[in-house]
């Protein structure tokens, strides 16, 4: 057994991207509901109860963030979906914009009943465009059978969507970045406070949520919250979509309860069966590029020697000496033969390009990494820049307008701490290292556990 | 009035002020630099860092400090918060962070550079910069531009502080410059070098901290320590026609707005005296100007050397 599945359950059913045979199998229930049975209040109230937390990174609760919302007077309010999926590693929300694209579409007009939106807006991420012919294919089905436009199912709500696609930019995932692009400008983030639930859209008070979050609210509505909240551990509630990638037996999206061991989803058979090839794993990065890397060691045991699961609370376990973090399940794994240099500087290079250029210790920060990191891969880098790295990150971190520079950072200061001798060891066999891999960290190797 | 603490100093400032403001009322040494915040331009700031600030208690209701350093130009300060500048570690070490990241693609041409002498990135350099480079690579370099007959680009120089593109839209008509490319290859330009044709783009010249763009009827001609500031007005039915002039013996090298101590353009009569192209660019000839007298410069500023503040002292109080 599985567990539940809450957001994928029909996704196997032939024809479930078309509004027919998607209401046949349950579908649009949610806005049924609420519509008609509950006040928005109450629908904010069962996301509250649900503990329901933000998918796309940060792990903010969704409640919370929707109680935030300010609501003046004669003021437009907007719902945005933040489908600017483009965090390296993950891919969760693009399979399921494609494969049940009115799970998304139900989940933004009960969302932006409770929130009170009657123009609600799905950013879309450029490089997804068949995407958006899909998604605009399924607000035209749900507009003909009367889900979206004036009036929805006689309960006096009225509600426009709108697909709006990016120009592909990994900042504009950022929700002010977004909010930004979405108005017509330059993808710059915007400096907080005004944090967009007072201030967002055209001045307005905003809601960017992510695609998964908006999917989830449907079975919170459909069960209520504390159906949805009996899953999981502590404050991770309710099932996550996870995007396994790299070196395993079968990666794909799965989604899971939370609480999951880690072992169980990279060794089990109902998940990814395993490291392919009969090779060892050498580390694992749990939540998308910009989440510390984690040697074999750590990954399944914490540092005191506990089970690490996949919630929140477990994988941030260790604090950033010996934990990474969740955000947004994008679960990469690297088997022995992985360079974790190269790696390092894949990710470096990928946000020299991507910051935006705006506040000082990214835009330098990050091409300074890139090129430090550069010289270190192609062998002509010394011992003091790996000290050198270390201290720019130091400089980046937290000094920035935005979690970029953060993003930035993390990944960097993270295989540092934990695969120094393989860095050193590019300085010290340059040489040998621009023919074989490093492989495992040898001291330790003792310490990995193998299923 | 709320009261808020910098550096052990406690000051009363109106609801709303930000901690940099809020400093600037207190001055001295507790102002942090800023780079990319002007206060005359509504929107700057935020984006060099140099004004990172540590908020030891962020206020009496919830005096739990801040985890992260706070852009002091952009945090309003709350009542009973406690701010620290100078007194900082964290603070001295980030501002060194921050200058060593500017400096990294910055070409030091000082000794060539027109804005040598009155560069707010030199001051910070010198405040805060370490005397070598750790940066191995090579420069990211660019092609000076012109934008314009009257305005220099120099991109290699520019510190990305967004101040001229807020200039361009808040003073002139119509913006046609702006930040293009993203990241390290970020660079303020024109599309296809566009001329910058307004009778207020001068003032973009004023608002640049660093020497990227520059007074083509001025470059090279002086250093600004040679010239003498004075401060002068014509009738001009564009502007306020309050300017200072640099001059050397009787000749005008240059004409710049009136700058206060942070290097903005004062207020004259409540009302930001930015002043014309045809001002800045077009009357260097001194009968067109009604010369009142030197222009007070910070001792010390490159500026006054050679005792020259001293001598505008004498000066003025004669005058008063």
């Amino acid at each position: 057994m599985a567990g539940r599945k809450l957001l994928l359950e029909n996704v196997h059913i032939p024809g479930i991207e078309t509004y027919d045979v998607y209401r046949k199998n349950g579908g649009y229930a949610s806005v049924e509901k609420a519509l008609k049975k509950m006040t928005p209040e109450e629908v904010v109230e069962e996301v509250k109860k649900s503990g329901l937390r933000g998918r796309g990174g940060a792990g903010f609760p969704t409640g919370m963030k929707w109680s935030f919302l300010a609501k003046p007077e004669g003021v437009p309010r907007y719902l945005v979906c933040n489908a600017d999926e483009s965090e390296p590693g993950t891919f969760k929300d693009r399979y399921l914009m494609e494969k049940i694209p009115h799970l998304l579409i139900e989940g933004m007009i009960t969302s932006s009943y409770a929130l009170g939106a009657n123009v609600s807006y799905i950013y879309i991420r450029g490089e997804f465009m068949y995407i958006l012919h899909i998604l605009e294919k399924a607000i035209a089905e749900a507009r003909a059978n009367g889900m979206l436009g004036k009036n929805i199912m006689g309960s006096g709500y009225d509600l426009e969507l709108v697909v709006a696609p990016g120009g592909g930019a990994y900042i504009c995932g950022e929700e002010t970045a977004l909010l930004e692009s979405l108005e017509g400008k330059r993808g710059n983030p915007r400096m907080k406070p005004p944090f967009p639930a007072v201030k967002g859209l055209w001045g307005c008070p905003t809601v960017v949520n992510n695609v998964e979050t908006i999917a989830a609210v449907v079975p919170i509505v459909n069960h209520g919250g504390e159906d949805y909240a009996k899953i999981g551990i502590e404050r991770s509630t309710g099932t996550k979509l996870i995007s396994a990638s790299g070196n395993l037996v079968r990666p794909g999206v799965y989604e899971i309860e939370m609480g999951v061991s880690v072992e169980e989803f990279i060794y089990g058979d109902d998940y990814c069966q395993g490291i392919a090839n009969g090779k060892r794993m050498k580390a694992c990065i749990p939540g998308g590029s910009s989440v510390p890397i984690l040697p074999a060691h750590l990954v399944t045991k914490t540092a005191a020697g506990e089970n690490r699961l996949m919630t929140y609370e477990s994988l941030a376990d260790g604090g950033f000496a010996s934990g990474s973090m969740l955000g947004s399940g994008g679960f990469i794994v690297f088997d022995e033969d992985q360079c974790i240099v190269k790696n390092t500087y894949t990710f470096a290079r990928f946000y020299a390009h991507e910051s935006c250029g705006q506040c000082s210790p990214c835009r330098e920060g990050t091409g300074w990494m890139e090129k430090v990191l550069h010289r270190l891969d192609h062998g002509h880098g010394t011992i003091e820049d790996i000290s050198l790295l270390e201290e720019i990150n130091k400089k980046i971190e937290g000094n920035t307008i935005c979690p970029l520079g953060d993003a930035a950072a993390w990944p960097v200061a993270a295989a540092i701490r934990h695969f120094r001798e393989e860095f050193e060891w590019h300085v010290t066999h340059a040489a040998e290292a621009q023919t074989r891999n490093y492989g495992l960290i040898q001291p330790r190797v003792e310490e990995i556990k193998t299923l | 009035m709320i009261k808020v603490t910098i550096d052990d100093i406690e000051v009363e400032v109106e609801p709303g002020t930000t901690i940099l403001n809020a400093a600037r009322q207190i001055g001295g040494e507790v102002v942090p630099p800023a780079m990319c915040y002007y206060s005359k331009l509504p929107g700057t700031g935020g984006k060099c860092r140099t004004c990172l600030v540590e908020v030891a208690a962020g206020s009496t209701a919830d005096p739990r400090p801040m985890p992260k350093l706070m852009a002091s130009c952009s945090t309003t300060v709350m009542d009973g918060m406690i701010v620290k500048n100078k007194t900082s570690e964290r603070v001295h070490d980030n501002r060194g962070g921050v200058v060593e990241f500017l400096l990294i693609n910055h070409p030091l041409d000082c000794p060539i550079c027109d804005q040598a002498g009155e560069c707010h990135l030199q001051d910070l350099g010198y405040e805060h910069g370490s005397a070598k480079t750790r940066y191995r690579e090579e420069r990211r370099t660019f092609d000076p531009i012109d934008i314009g007959n009257k305005i220099k680009l120099h991109m290699n120089r520019c510190i990305l502080c967004y101040r001229c593109v807020h200039v361009a839209n808040q003073l002139t008509d119509h913006r046609v410059h702006g930040v293009m490319h993203r990241g390290e290859h970020a660079e303020i330009s024109t599309y296809i070098q566009n001329a910058v044709e307004n009778d207020f783009s001068g003032n973009m010249i004023d608002v640049c901290p660093v020497g990227a763009l520059t007074d083509k009827t001025f470059r090279f001609k002086s250093r600004v320590w040679f010239l003498k500031p004075m401060e002068a007005e014509c009738a001009c039915t564009k502007c306020s026609g309050k300017a200072v002039v640099w001059m050397f013996g009787n000749e005008i090298y240059r004409v710049t707005a009136r700058k206060d101590k942070y290097g903005e353009v004062e207020n004259i009569e409540d009302k930001t005296a930015w002043i014309c192209n045809d001002c800045r660019f077009d009357k260097k000839d001194p009968s067109k100007w009604n010369i009142i007298g030197p222009r007070k410069i910070d001792r010390h500023s490159v500026i006054s050397q050679g005792k020259y503040e001293t001598k505008i002292d004498k000066g003025l109080n004669k005058i008063g």
